[in-house]
């Protein structure tokens, strides 16, 4: 019997340029925030400062408004969809032309591996601004009315999971639609957005139409109060998707939410097995379980429960955790300390809940932030670990045993982002779908993204939706 | 006489009991099967790790020609090369055997002597299949004499797709009978032919058939028609003999055959092996590649590692 | 320099990816608005149009089985190729038109955002005219767009590029094969899109061009029961005939439009939809 060893396969980082310092992107040019504040990002997997970033200041997104304003009222709202889609092809094509460039920073900034940043998220980018570009100039044939009108200037804010993927779902549609915008990036994860801003300048994108504010929450909370804003997109906690839920209130803002989740993935005993056992882990293992959409709660059904277990923690132990830059790393590091914190908080709350630990052997790195995939069996809805968001690679395991059990428990949960279903019978797999208070339920798949496939949740999971047709409602004055 | 396990004994009893327990197994989804064999398949094998693999994968290799033109001559050069794939390097490892049909395994036999290498014969009317089972054991019985080492018998597609099962289980029975007795006995690899199979359940049904009724490995395909050996399907039955050792105890073989050209292919097999079925499935004893090109890219490979330039057809002998 | 003589290009068939002179030989005489001479572009005869047909219908299985976001990609990688070769468009459409060179960098400009209009169809098509259906009882039902098969196209008389794409990018964006008659008159910017698509990743025999005599092709197309769909456009008086004849396997027909449309305006879904075949689909729903 031999071992077969995977010796290193480090992607290189040479193909990167980072710079010591960013400015912020404001109407087609970097400059240094008003107040000179700034702050350093850090690569997650090894403690790594990457660069210093400028924090925003009130000032600065009082500037970035403007910006936005005037390039929507002088130039991007009388432009024509076709003209406009042509940009948002430009910036596709270089996205595609740039796309190592891209998963290389994307990995160093968030800690996610080379595979999963070079295989998921840049094509992904890619496919969005493709996608919204060709709506542009079809505005009349999207169901909303003969000529829809765009909002004006967005004010978009989003998380450090799929930095530059969320980055995508935000621009690609308002900028389709002819509205104009001012993204903040997430404090831990700034480097791809400021990339994506030389980008646009590479499209020769017109100066103000796409402005990044860096910055941490206030800067956030800067942007989504200011007044000069006529549309809020926030993707990140329900905690604070509630905050700026009240913040717009009365005003003449429209607002989407794009919030947490505590999916259920649900396996019948019908189920393909070893795919629903990639599902689960794909569920809850890609993207290191930072995923609002995560299947977090594994329904099995009782009487294929041992079976699961036992093929899912043979799975597991073959996942391979360690550098993001090695490309045959399958698990990388946790995007920060503090969500480590988080994550280890939780882990340690389902063990004095009584339920049962257990993670495979794994060798954490001496340096960076590093969580083992951890399973949890005999958890029940009762258990913390079954209600909150953990947010971080920690599944919680729950039986059931008839389907209506299966979707009373699924749907017993103030979130309602995403659901998975294995089963070989298509009419369980119907009625399923139907009864589950889910915006996205996955059959036999799971944790699946395209940008003609419309995303967003049900109840404290958010409102709105984000790709496809629907995702232009968003940005339209309808 | 069928070494099945204990515990399984009951579903090969009849016809309805066979078909009951196949089609009990967990069903196949393909997309997730096709997205994981894909995923696999980004694995990167680097400098040492692909020495390892290009190596394993050479002692793997069942150097195979099938064709009605094969002769004395033919045979003869394909021993040699796979006795010694590369006369310039004589640290490169033989093959596993060599594979050619049954009227032939005498040449082979004599050709390859104590090198080590052995002899696999492909009978029971390859590669169709469609004989009389008296013809089908008088070509099993002829290589089984002529000293082959192995037989890589076809089952009766025919019979499967009608869903005669038993019918199938029974032809394997016999022919694993006329493989002998005891230590030296010819081993049976199965081929169920999956490009006629065409889904990924029926790979898995008929790799849980064939191991029921004692087959030592499990081939995917004859070579002979496309597709052949594609990554989803090797990975089904990788998953196969992975549970059916979990369920009875006894380890079963995999041998994927037909359409691995590139040493990319087959260090991606290497890959599929050692993360589905695990490591100890990592030996020519318990996995082969039936191919013949593939020898020279995995020879070509090898030589780039050694020297860090690469190299051209000129340098490495076409047989 | 200005003793310096061009090399002038020849004008070939696109047929299955590559680029045959006519099998029957014969080529013809096309002068540009004044009646100087330009090229002789094969003369295309009906075994080249039943060869065409076996090209697209071998190309069909790929083309309409590739994901939409693919025919996209490929789609707007044609209008990539289209803008690089603008100027010599611009040449040929304004001998070929007898316009002034800036109304023909209008045209060309159009039709390459024309074709840029239908790349982004692909993927948005299904979600506006497919639909999830009420149906009274436990059944979940939906209707999905599917593409007819090979299309017959003939491309408008007059319009020598921006009628030409306004008829043939509808056809292949939702995942049809086309063999397309050029203008008679003026067909070498239908070469010119033919050497555009033969270097833009589209599969050989997913778009054939034919130049000749639509006279002498497009009754064997209209005929041919392996042509699921045909386009009339430039096909003026011959229109009744070649419809009584595109009724003996119930083509999908499209009847001409007027002959001196000039194409500008902006189409709608009907060029899209006209070769689409809807497909509803049934499934209960239930434990």
């Amino acid at each position: 019997m031999s071992t077969f060893d995977y010796a290193p396969a480090p992607e290189s980082r040479a193909v990167v340029e980072l710079r010591s310092s960013y400015g912020l992107f404001i109407d087609g040019a970097f400059v240094a925030p008003v107040d000179g504040a700034a702050f350093k990002t850090v690569n997650p997997a090894t403690e790594e400062v990457l660069a210093e970033v400028a924090e925003g200041g009130l000032a600065d997104v009082e500037l970035a408004v403007k910006a936005a304003r005037r390039a929507y009222t002088r130039t991007w709202s009388k432009m024509p969809g076709r003209e406009r889609g042509k940009y948002l092809f430009r910036i596709a094509r270089i996205v595609q032309e740039r796309s190592r460039e891209l998963a290389v920073l994307e990995t160093l900034d968030n800690g996610k591996p080379i595979k999963e940043s070079r295989d998921v998220d840049i094509p992904l980018v890619a496919a969005w601004f493709f996608h919204y570009a060709g709506w542009a100039d079809k505005l009349d044939h999207a169901g909303y009315g003969p000529d829809p009108q765009p909002l004006g200037v967005c004010a978009q804010v989003i998380p450090w999971n799929f930095p530059l993927l969320m980055l995508a779902w935000k621009i690609a549609p308002a900028l389709a639609a002819g509205n104009t915008v001012v993204l903040k990036p997430a404090e831990t994860t700034p480097l791809t957005a400021l990339l994506f801003a030389e980008i646009c300048q590479q499209a020769d994108l017109p100066p103000g139409v796409v402005n990044i504010v860096t910055g941490a929450g206030a800067t956030g909370q800067a942007l989504v109060e200011h007044a000069g804003v006529d549309k809020v997109a926030f993707t990140g906690s329900t905690e604070v998707g509630k905050q700026i839920a009240r913040a717009v209130a009365g005003s003449h803002k429209k607002v989407t939410l794009e919030l947490g989740g505590k999916a259920a993935n649900i396996v019948f005993d019908d189920a393909p097995i070893d795919q629903a056992v990639e599902g689960i882990v794909r569920g809850v293992f890609f993207n290191q379980g930072h995923v609002c959409c995560a299947g977090t709660r594994l329904l099995v059904q009782e009487s294929v429960a041992d079976e699961v277990m036992r093929k899912l923690k043979r799975r597991v132990a073959a996942l391979r955790l360690g550098d993001p830059m090695d490309k045959n790393t399958d698990i990388g590091a946790i995007n920060s300390s503090a969500q480590l914190e988080r994550i280890r908080t939780l882990a340690e709350v389902g063990e004095s809940e009584g339920a049962q630990r257990w993670s495979p052997p794994c060798e954490l790195p001496d340096h960076g932030f590093w969580f083992a995939p951890t399973i949890f069996t005999g958890v029940t809805q009762a258990h913390r670990i079954a209600r909150e968001e953990i947010f971080g690679p920690v599944l919680s395991v729950l039986t059931f045993r008839t389907p209506k059990e299966a979707l009373e428990k699924a749907n017993n949960t103030p979130y309602g982002l995403s659901a998975g279903v294995w089963t070989d019978k298509g009419s369980r797999i119907l009625w399923m779908a139907q009864h589950l208070r889910a915006g996205v339920v996955w059959a036999n798949t799971f944790n699946n993204f395209d940008p003609a496939s419309p995303f967003g949740g049900y109840k404290e999971s958010g409102y709105g939706r984000e790709g496809g047709r629907h995702g232009l409602e968003a940005y339209l004055d309808v | 006489m069928t070494t099945t396990a204990a515990g399984l004994a009951d579903v090969t009893a009849s016809g309805a009991a066979l078909r009951r327990f196949l089609h009990g197994l967990p069903g196949v989804d393909q997309v997730g099967a096709e997205a994981r064999a894909a995923d696999l398949a980004t694995r990167s094998i680097k400098t040492t790790a692909k020495a390892f693999a290009i190596d394993l994968a050479i002692q793997m290799i069942d150097l195979t020609t099938l064709e009605g033109m094969d002769t004395t001559g033919k045979v003869r050069a394909l021993c040699a090369k796979g006795i010694r794939p590369d006369p310039s390097d004589p640290t490169t490892p033989s093959v596993a055997a060599i594979c050619v049909y049954s009227d032939l395994v005498g040449v082979a036999k004599e050709a390859l002597g104590s090198s080590g290498v052995r002899v696999a014969a492909v009978a029971t009317a390859f590669p169709s299949g469609r004989a009389s089972m008296a013809v089908k054991l008088a070509d099993t019985a002829d290589a089984v004499k002529a000293g082959a080492d192995e037989i890589d018998m076809v089952i009766d597609r025919g019979a499967f797709l009608s869903g005669h099962y038993l019918d199938v289980f029974d032809e394997i029975v016999q022919v694993r009978a006329a493989c002998g007795e005891g230590d030296g006995r010819a081993h049976l690899k199965v081929i169920l032919e999956t490009g006629e199979l065409q889904t990924y359940d029926n790979v898995r049904r008929a790799s849980w058939l064939a191991m029921l009724a004692g087959a030592d490995f499990i081939k995917t395909s004859t070579g002979k028609i496309a597709p052949a050996a594609t990554p989803p399907v090797t990975l089904v039955m990788l998953e196969a003999v992975r549970d059916f050792r979990e369920a009875t105890g006894r380890q079963v073989g995999v041998k994927p055959a037909g359409g691995i050209r590139t040493s990319k292919d087959a260090i991606r097999n290497l890959v599929l092996v050692n993360e589905i079925a695990g490591p100890d499935w990592l030996s020519p004893v318990w996995f082969r590649i039936g191919a013949s090109s593939v020898l020279n890219d995995l020879l070509m490979q090898r030589a780039k590692l050694a020297t860090g330039r690469y190299s051209g057809p000129d340098y490495f002998t076409i047989d | 320099m200005s003793d310096r003589l061009e090399v002038r290009k020849t004008y070939k068939l696109y047929i299955g990816g590559t680029f045959p002179r006519s099998e029957s030989g014969r080529s013809y005489e096309v002068t540009d608005h004044k009646g100087h001479f330009l090229a002789n572009p094969a003369l295309a005869s009906r075994k080249d149009a039943r060869d065409a047909v076996v090209a697209a219908r071998a190309a069909f299985p790929g083309w309409s089985g590739a994901t939409a976001y693919n025919r996209g990609q490929v789609l707007y990688r044609v209008a990539e190729v289209m803008e690089g070769r603008r100027e010599q468009f611009v040449t040929e459409v304004s001998a070929a038109e007898g316009v002034t060179r800036r109304k023909a960098e209008g045209l060309v400009d159009l039709a390459i955002d024309r074709w840029v209009w239908y790349a982004g169809w692909t993927d948005k098509l299904a979600q506006v005219v497919g639909s999830a259906n009420s149906v009274a009882g436990p059944f979940y039902n939906f209707s999905v767009p599917e593409p007819t098969g090979v299309v017959a196209v003939v491309a408008p008389q007059r319009s020598s590029l921006l009628g030409l794409v306004s008829v043939v990018a509808p056809v292949v964006a939702t995942g049809n094969t086309a063999v397309v008659v050029a203008s008679r008159t003026m067909p070498l910017p239908a070469v010119t899109l033919s050497e555009v698509l033969a270097t833009s990743d589209v599969p050989g025999g997913v778009v054939n061009i034919l130049t000749g005599a639509p006279w002498e092709m497009a009754p064997w197309l209209a005929s041919h029961m392996d042509v699921g769909g045909i386009d009339l456009a430039g096909s003026g008086l011959d229109a009744v005939d070649l419809e009584k004849a595109a009724a003996d396997n119930l083509k999908r027909v499209r009847r001409p439009v007027d002959a001196d449309d000039d194409w500008t305006a902006q189409p709608g879904l009907e060029r899209l939809t006209s070769f689409l075949e809807t497909k509803t689909v049934w499934h209960p729903v239930g434990l």
